[in-house]
């Protein structure tokens, strides 16, 4: 299954950057998100799993297909890159790929002792809550605000000014 | 107290060990896994027919008409007569339109409603998968569905299409906020988002007797949200006939077609199972408070009957509802969400917190 999910995983990547047509690449940026999702339900995450289904499958990537659908034609097609771009990016990708899997290969995997801890949810909100040791309670509040803010924002953007447009 | 209600994990336990006498523990878990893949294509099939029978005979008795009435008694073949014409009709490739992605979208949409309905509770012990964050996993899957009639609008490359599968997109996403902060209210209510549990909380009476008012306005909210959801009238605007000719699948011929159909009817069976889950205790039986006697004879009813009535009960709601009412336009839909629905169940959801932190709940 581990073998399945990560082939997905990396060949929907590729295709996600080869594909020469915009929601394509949408559909399989999905496909790997879906398979990150396996991933985390074969490490019996289930809330993890849950969370990237409904954030990044059902969210983001919705949200990345409206606004193509907003925007773009079905014949819409990508050029083809230039060859220096090309190989830029390429030998930039496989630098930075050599180094991850070197730092990987280099350090010691040890097998864990610990053992498994439950997933609960009343932990989760807890922690998610608690200003003690290893409490969350800043950054999600800081999230909040960055939300809010962000959330004010797009209301002002698409706020119509009621000066120019009196017709409406 | 629910002791003799009949315990379908003895059963499935009792065929686990049958197997396991005969086989390899690899490949029972492999029989095992397509003995209920196909219970549950056999289910979905049965259902999705059964409920577009349903549908056509409601629609017939609030028009004062007979409805199918040709086809076997009363009319019961009709729809396999439907299917058996749909999987004889031409399948028609669209020139100009995206082949891949066309031919993807009937099977997201359909899919995502099979992986919902894997974590329902049809009966005590009787589910497939009980996650112990079964109702937000329900509602993950369920929100992936959209992603299939956004392809399948912009893939067919035609304006009716499209507009259907926008405002299809636009409605799904906003209503999904209303169906999730109405199951919320449960969940605080019960403590947990294991659907066995909530399932077992509401053994002393059902969540919606219990929890007083605003367990009601969430019921309530959750109906009109996952009619929404569902793209049902009068919510039905992203395959609104007489604007839009058949909205997101009008370019949809034969078996594919009946794979959106199938799907939208599968998944009004699935919200009206899951409203039944949380709102009106599933498979667990008529129960008050501590009336020992009544409890024991609601026993004797077994909790599969329960479970399919209480689902249907909604089901017919939910028909009634698209018989009677007009359909809305688009701007009242995202009015009634964002202006009515939202406000209403982020207060409902602090009324809530509040009745249980000072455990005025029973």
């Amino acid at each position: 299954m581990f073998y399945m999910f990560s082939g997905i995983i990396l060949i929907c990547s590729l295709l996600t950057i080869t594909t020469r047509r915009i929601l394509r690449a949408a559909v399989y940026l999905l496909c790997v998100l879906l398979a990150t999702a396996g991933l985390y339900f074969m490490l019996k995450y289930q809330f993890m799993a849950a969370v990237q289904l409904t954030l990044y499958a059902g969210g983001i990537v919705v949200l990345i297909i409206f606004s193509i659908l907003l925007t773009s034609h079905i014949t819409h097609r990508f050029k083809h890159p230039d060859l220096v771009k090309l190989i830029m990016g390429v030998s930039t990708a496989l630098v930075g790929g050599g180094l991850v899997i070197a730092t990987i290969l280099s350090h010691p995997f040890q097998t864990g002792t610990t053992s498994e801890l439950p997933v609960n949810m009343t932990e989760i909100g807890n922690q998610l809550l608690s200003t003690g040791k290893n409490g969350y309670v800043l950054p999600f509040e800081l999230i909040s605000i960055l939300l809010l803010a962000a959330m004010i924002a797009a209301i002002v953007i698409a706020k119509k000014d009621k000066n120019k447009n009196s017709e409406i | 107290m629910s002791s003799n209600i009949y315990d379908f994990s003895t059963l499935t336990g009792s065929i686990h060990t049958w197997l396991s006498g005969m086989m390899s523990s690899g490949w029972v878990i492999f029989t095992e896994m397509v003995l209920v893949g196909l219970i549950f294509l056999l289910m979905y099939a049965l259902l999705g027919l059964f409920l577009v029978y349903l549908e056509r005979k409601v629609c017939a008795i609030m028009q004062n008409r007979v409805g199918p009435n040709r086809v076997g008694k009363w009319g019961l073949l009709q729809t396999i007569a439907d299917l058996i014409k749909l999987l004889l009709k031409e399948l028609i490739p669209i020139r100009k339109s995206d082949a891949l992605l066309f031919n993807l979208a009937p099977f997201i949409v359909i899919i995502c409603s099979f992986l919902a309905m894997a974590a329902l509770p049809y009966a005590k012990g009787l589910q497939a998968i009980d996650f112990n964050i079964g109702v937000f996993y329900i509602m993950a899957v369920s929100s992936l569905s959209v992603v299939g009639i956004l392809l399948a609008g912009w893939a067919s490359n035609s304006k009716y299409s499209l507009i259907g599968a926008m405002r299809s997109g636009a409605q799904i996403v906003s209503y999904e906020l209303s169906v999730g902060l109405s199951l919320l209210a449960i969940v605080v209510f019960s403590g947990t988002m294991q659907l066995s549990g909530i399932i077992e909380s509401q053994a002393n009476g059902w969540w919606i007797f219990k929890g007083h008012i605003p367990a009601f306005i969430s019921f309530v909210i959750f109906l009109i949200a996952s009619t929404a959801e569902i793209n049902r009238g009068p919510f039905d605007l992203a395959e609104a006939e007489s604007e839009l000719t058949a909205g997101f699948h009008t370019e949809y011929s034969g078996i594919k077609f009946a794979f959106f159909f199938l799907a939208e009817y599968m998944n009004m069976f699935i919200v009206a199972a899951l409203g039944a889950t949380i709102f009106l205790g599933g498979w667990m039986p008529f129960h008050v408070g501590n009336w020992e006697g009544f409890n024991q004879i609601m026993d004797y009813i077994p909790s599969v009957v329960w479970f399919f009535t209480k689902t249907f009960f909604i089901i017919l709601i939910i028909m009634w509802f698209k018989w009677t009412f007009p359909r809305l336009r688009i701007d009242q839909l995202l009015t009634l969400e964002w202006k009515y629905l939202l406000p209403i169940s982020l207060f409902n959801i602090v009324l809530i917190a509040f009745i249980v932190l000072m455990g005025w709940h029973f």
